[in-house]
């Protein structure tokens, strides 16, 4: 039994694998208050979005840099991690969400300002009950990957 | 007697609740002092024959009677069960008795003779139930006099009618539900608002005027007739009531008065009371008599003109007393009146009111029945009728041959002639006359689907999008203003009482969209329409479906804003090139005046080419200062208080600006616009206010914030494969129109430009901040008249039409229903509700709805806009519109609803949604498929004609046609040369014209004037205006020899064909031939002929239903000239696109 670089990146995956299922849970409820009423979508939109301002930079970034693209770079993080320590199975499992952060971000609407969400549009049903779903969806995976994580990485401690 | 009365009352009053309301009566009661004396001036007895009318209200009352009754039997001896929601009401109104009761006394005392009237008034107060015991204590206080009879009787009655007995006690006890309906109403009434009691006092007033000396009676007749009731309890008395009634009046009168509505039901009451023993048959020809009264003196007043009724009333009374009472029921007066108007509404509840009323009778009418049996008869008939009312209220009493025709199978290949004779109306919905009667105007409010479908999954079967089209602010010819100190509205979802709503009782009221059983509030019950008492389902918010507030402070975040108007005006080369600046200077001169606004306007100019120019206007300067400010990058405000000043204070500053500003610049070599900056400086500006910005651009923005490139390739202009750059470049403009929404800011955009100005981002400037977009392609003053001309007409339009500041617009809809997308311009606050910085009376919404729960449990589906804003004068107000639809559960019914226009409107905002959020060619293949599905979906599920080819119910006979135009909008056309701002500004229109308009864009109305007749012609205010027969936009229908003209909405073509006969050109244009037609000719001449006139009749009279005037252009038939005509003919082969044949064959392909 030895710690492996494989071993610290499955319980630094584990660990953020903690704070993503935080984000995630956030990002429904905050859809959820969005759709049964009554926060204003401008608000909403500039929570959820790391809005950068001349002014008020850095407080807002400290505030607002909190969901999307926190949570996109974390997972791209350690996504780099097993593909560093050549965990092949693990980095298989996670490339989809990738490819579809990466897709996801691509397909964003017009923005100056780094974020997913439009105020204009995001009350749309259809948008709101895809950005509900998405949440959810990625809740359970994020769960499922953390027993995942547990897994691989009690796995690796006791084989090597 | 009236101590006793009295006391009674208290525990009335206990049970009322009220107390604290009587109180308020108490005051109102004084003032009905005063009115009882005309009571008695009227002469009372006539009218209390008339009281006997009032039975009719018992019946109503009984109605109620029965819910309540058990309830308030209990409570109340009243039995007048009816009361319980009267309880309250009649404790007020006993409290009002009380107080009125020592000036009624008085009166009554003058009245004495009236000591039946006594017994009778004793029976008025029973009216109201809680009025029964009210007025039994106001009776013996008045009575005590002359009515000790009644005070005791009533007392008696109480005690008597303890839960069951007193029923049979009821003669009094009947009596009193009687009064109680009434009574209750009317205390309720004139207490609770302060203006209601000074409207009693008018009330009486009315009264007085209406039949001064009947009505007096007739009010007194009321009270009488409810001492009557009492009376009832002695028979005898009650009868004599009748008589008293003119006494009692006196003092009831008051009650009647304030209650003009609860008089009637007073008079009814006392009818009842009457009625209730033998009163009824006796005083049954009276009370007949005295429900007309009651209405008449309601109609006297303002509205009981169905008073008429006076004569009917007895007739009613007659019947009743036949037995006829089910159908001519006294109730029938004043529930035809009132219970009718709410079963027509449709209102379940009032239905079972009246019922309860009814009941109440019954049950009074079994003490009664000794009496008079009779009145017992009718009252329960009412019933019936209620129920039938009811159930016909439920919206599916059918218009077979209207549904029958919609659902004609019509088979596309074979049927040529689609379009009617006339202009295509708005299907009718499928409702009870009654609810159709106060439906809204499909003008303003629209559905897709004139039968809502129960279920998504019935629905989605249809194959049809379920949407609402909306025009909330349109200019409207009368609209109903309501000052109101409490707006009434559901306490769960917050919609406002309207005429779908359903009356339980007279205390009550269901919500129509979550059903939610409210109260209504003391003042909702005096009606000041009619100044009347008791009758809340008639007043104006329940009889009509477009109403307007004026709301109180509640609905204010901030004092309203005064209307400020800013106008950004682009100086730079280009601009001055296009000259549009003196025009549109001496138009803003010309229409200072007419701004909307009141001492308060505010206005503040501001123009930029690379710099910002600030104007000071501050009063008292000589002549106006110019502040440039050149610091583009970072904006700033030379002066905060000087730049938007009072119009009215800095008014010749501002004309001599307006004068001196062509001028200024004219000279002006700077080619780059700085519109980005000079938004900033604008929104800077207004932020304090709010307001309108109304800016005009000229050419691509090149400088600062928001600066745009060229982005259009002019070689793809004609590209079938699909459009770029819809959507805007840079989100700036979309950010500073969130910013401008948030402060209250509007913002209009007028682009005038001849290059590619980049409008999809331009324009978002406008669309978040709910304003308009105004785009004049080629704009040039010399060179291209025809758009100055437009320009001119619109922009006076623009200054001049109504304008809403600071608006929010709420969509309600019934529960089950959820609201899924918006279109038009405005940002999305949250699910149902939208934030307009500026609302104007020429845009119009639509609304996306999708069925979340089943409505099986309704029968019908109701939606309500409401539009909260601050208006040019600065008062906060309310539009509320309601429209009321049928739910149905079967396919072909769903078909036999539909509304094709509205249908194609909805459509087209989605395809516009698609083609920017996909493609283009995605939207225009939704588009075909829409047809396609609705094609094979009536052709696999309701058509039972195993026929080929393309079959449609003859309600969506017209879509193909639609589809197929909308394919060929500038919007969605591909394969023709179509400029990128032309066709991004056809979309910004399809969002917001409204349907009308917007359907006269798409699918233009031709019609041939060269032989138009006399024939079916429409007299218009001594005008004959010939109705032409709609013709297909193909060109087999335009011949060379006629004269055509195209509608279409914001242009009127007429085409001139070359063997056009010389009379018609001579006549009409004023051309000795069609040679000497000039080219550009804009108008049509007034010649004293008979065609002109006929044209010119005609035109006026397309003319009169739009805002923006219309211009004429004559075409003659020549190539260079007749493109814009022919390109509109929609069913003929274009360059790129099928012609109708073809494209039903595509579809016909399509169909799996």
């Amino acid at each position: 039994m030895a710690f492996t670089f494989a071993a610290f990146c499955y319980m630094l995956a584990l660990l953020l694998t903690a704070a993503l299922i935080f984000f995630a849970i956030w990002h429904i409820i905050a859809f959820d208050e969005l759709k049964t009423d009554y926060k204003n979508p401008i608000d909403q939109c500039n929570t959820l979005n790391p809005t950068v301002e001349k002014v008020k930079k850095i407080k807002r970034i400290k505030i607002a840099i909190k969901l999307v693209l926190p949570e996109y770079l974390i997972h791209f993080f350690f996504c780099v991690m097993f593909f560093c320590a050549a965990e092949w199975l693990t980095l298989c499992l996670n490339l989809p969400l990738l490819a579809y952060h990466v897709w996801r971000y691509m397909s964003r609407p017009v923005m100056s300002c780094p974020g997913l969400y439009d105020p204009t549009t995001i009350m749309n049903a259809d948008i709101l009950a895809f950005c509900q779903k998405e949440g959810w969806c990625k809740l359970a995976f994020y769960l499922l990957s953390f027993f995942y994580y547990l897994y691989g990485m009690i796995y690796v401690l006791v084989s090597s | 007697m009236s101590a006793p009365g009295f006391t009674h009352l208290n525990s009335s009053v206990s049970y009322g609740q009220n107390p604290t309301p009587n109180g308020c009566q108490n005051g109102p009661g004084q003032t009905y002092q005063s009115m009882h004396p005309p009571a008695g001036c009227y002469g009372a007895p006539p009218q209390q024959q008339n009281y006997p009318t009032i039975p009719a209200l018992p019946t109503s009352v009984p109605n109620k009677a029965p819910a309540t009754n058990s309830a308030h039997g209990a409570n109340y001896y009243w039995s007048n069960q009816q009361q319980h929601h009267h309880h309250h009401q009649q404790q007020h109104h006993l409290s009002q008795h009380h107080v009125a009761p020592s000036p009624y006394n008085a009166s009554l005392s003058s009245d004495a003779p009236s000591q039946p009237y006594a017994t009778v008034p004793s029976s008025a107060p029973p009216p109201s139930n809680a009025h029964y015991n009210q007025q039994p204590l106001q009776q013996h206080p008045p009575y005590a006099p002359s009515g000790r009879y009644y005070g005791p009787q009533a007392y008696h009655a109480p005690p008597a009618p303890p839960p069951p007995e007193q029923q049979q006690q009821q003669p009094s006890l009947v009596p009193a539900p009687a009064v109680g309906p009434g009574a209750p109403i009317h205390p309720i009434v004139s207490y609770p608002s302060a203006p209601g009691s000074s409207q009693f006092g008018t009330l009486s007033s009315f009264q007085n005027a209406a039949a001064h000396g009947v009505m007096p009676t007739q009010m007194g007749a009321p009270l009488h007739q409810y001492s009557n009731p009492r009376p009832a309890s002695t028979a005898a008395v009650g009868q004599p009531g009748p008589t008293v009634n003119g006494q009692g009046s006196t003092g009831h009168k008051h009650y009647d008065q304030s209650h003009q509505a609860s008089l009637s039901y007073d008079p009814y009451g006392g009818v009842l009371h009457g009625g209730g023993g033998a009163d009824r048959p006796p005083s049954g020809t009276p009370s007949n008599s005295v429900h007309s009264s009651p209405g008449h003196h309601q109609g006297g007043d303002t509205s009981s003109s169905s008073t008429g009724s006076a004569s009917p009333v007895p007739n009613n009374y007659d019947n009743l007393e036949g037995g006829s009472y089910p159908d001519s029921m006294p109730p029938s007066d004043h529930m035809t009146n009132q219970a009718a108007p709410y079963g027509s509404y449709g209102y379940p509840g009032m239905p079972p009111a009246y019922h309860q009323g009814p009941a109440s009778l019954a049950n009074a009418s079994p003490s009664h029945e000794p009496y008079g049996q009779s009145g017992y008869q009718p009252y329960s008939q009412p019933f019936p009728s209620m129920s039938q009312l009811s159930t016909a209220l439920g919206g599916l009493s059918g218009v077979p041959e209207l549904e029958v025709e919609a659902l004609r199978p019509v088979n596309l290949l074979q049927e040529k002639n689609l379009l009617p004779p006339r202009a295509l109306e708005a299907p009718e919905p499928n409702l009870s006359p009654e609810l159709r009667k106060v439906n809204c105007s499909p003008q303003s409010f629209r559905c897709t689907l004139t039968s809502i479908p129960q279920t998504q999954a019935l629905l989605n079967k249809a194959r049809l999008p379920l949407g609402l089209l909306l025009h909330p602010f349109r200019d409207l010819q009368q609209l109903p203003v309501i000052t109101s100190n409490t707006i009434v509205r559901c306490r769960s979802c917050r919609t406002y009482i309207n005429p779908f709503v359903t009356f339980l009782d007279q205390r009550r009221w269901k919500c129509n969209l979550c059903y939610r059983v409210n109260d209504v509030p003391d003042e909702f019950m005096y009606n000041p329409v009619t100044r009347s008492y008791g009758e809340p389902h008639k007043r104006p918010e329940v009889q009509n479906a477009t109403v307007e507030f004026i709301a109180s402070s509640d609905y204010m975040l901030r004092p309203p804003q005064p209307a400020a108007y800013l106008f950004v005006l682009d100086v730079s080369h280009n601009a001055v090139e296009a000259g549009y600046l003196k025009y549109f200077s001496e138009l803003l001169i010309d229409n200072l005046d007419k701004l909307p606004g009141d001492t308060r306007t505010r206005v503040g100019f501001l123009t930029f080419d690379n710099t910002i120019h600030f104007y000071n206007l501050q009063e008292g300067l000589s002549q106006p200062q110019m502040l440039v400010v050149s610091d583009i990058d970072d904006i700033f405000i030379p002066s905060h208080d000087s730049l938007m000043v009072n119009l009215k204070e800095s008014r010749e500053l501002v004309k001599d600006l307006l004068t001196s500003l062509p001028g200024m610049f004219s000279h002006s070599k700077e080619t780059h616009s700085a519109l980005g900056p000079a938004l900033q400086a604008a929104f800077k500006l207004m932020s304090p206010t709010g307001g309108r910005v109304t800016v005009f651009q000229t050419q691509l923005p090149t400088l600062g914030a928001g600066s745009l490139q060229s982005r259009e390739d002019p070689n793809q202009r004609s590209s079938t494969k699909g459009v770029q750059h819809l959507g805007p470049a840079t989100d700036f403009y979309k950010k500073l129109a969130l910013d401008c929404s948030g402060q209250q800011i509007g913002v209009d955009l007028f682009l005038l430009s001849s290059q590619y100005s980049d409008l999809a981002s331009l324009s978002c400037i406008s669309k978040y901040s709910a304003g308009s977009v105004f785009y004049y392609p080629s704009f040039h003053h010399t060179h291209n008249p025809a758009q100055l001309e437009k320009f001119q007409r619109d922009v006076e339009r623009y200054l001049t039409r109504k304008i809403g500041f600071e608006a929010v617009m709420r969509i309600r809809c019934t529960k089950g229903l959820s609201i899924h997308t918006f279109h038009g311009n405005f940002f999305v606050r949250s699910t149902d509700l939208l934030s307009l910085a500026n609302v104007n009376p020429d845009s119009a919404f639509a609304v996306q709805m999708s069925i979340e729960d089943s409505l099986a449990d309704s029968s019908l589906a109701c939606f309500q806009a409401a539009l909260l804003y601050t208006s040019s004068k600065g008062k906060r107000r309310i539009r509320v519109h309601t429209l009321c639809l049928p739910v149905v559960s079967q396919l072909s019914d769903v078909y036999a609803g539909a509304d094709v226009q509205a249908i194609t409107c909805l459509l087209a905002d989605m395809a516009i949604d698609r083609s920017l959020t996909s493609s283009l060619s995605d939207a225009r293949d939704a588009l075909t498929n829409a047809a396609v599905y609705l094609l094979s979906a009536y052709k696999s599920n309701v058509s039972n004609l195993q026929q080929s080819g393309l079959v449609l119910p003859a309600s969506m006979r017209l879509f193909p046609v639609y589809i197929l135009a909308l394919l060929k909008q500038k919007a969605l056309r591909t394969g023709t040369s179509t400029r990128l701002d032309e066709r991004v500004f056809a979309m910004c229109e399809f969002k917001t014209q409204p349907l009308q308009q917007l359907m006269r864009m798409v699918h233009p109305d031709l019609y041939r004037l060269d032989d138009m007749s006399d024939q079916g012609a429409l007299l218009l205010n001594h005008t004959l205006v010939p109705q032409p027969h709609l013709l297909h936009l193909s060109a087999e229908r335009v011949r060379r020899d006629g004269a055509f003209l195209m509608d279409c909405g914001n242009v009127f073509y007429l085409w001139i064909g070359k063997s056009c006969s010389d009379v018609f050109i001579r006549d009409v244009l004023g051309c000795s031939s069609y040679a000497s037609i000039p080219e550009n000719m804009r108008h049509i001449p007034e010649l004293e002929t008979v065609l002109s006139e006929r044209v010119r009749a005609f035109l006026d009279w397309l003319q009169d239903k739009r805002s923006f005037c219309s211009s004429v252009h004559v075409l003659k038939d020549e190539a260079s000239a007749k493109a814009p005509f022919f390109q509109r003919l929609v069913e003929d082969r274009s360059e790129a696109a099928s012609s109708y044949p073809d494209f039903l064959e595509h579809l016909q392909q399509q169909m799996p």
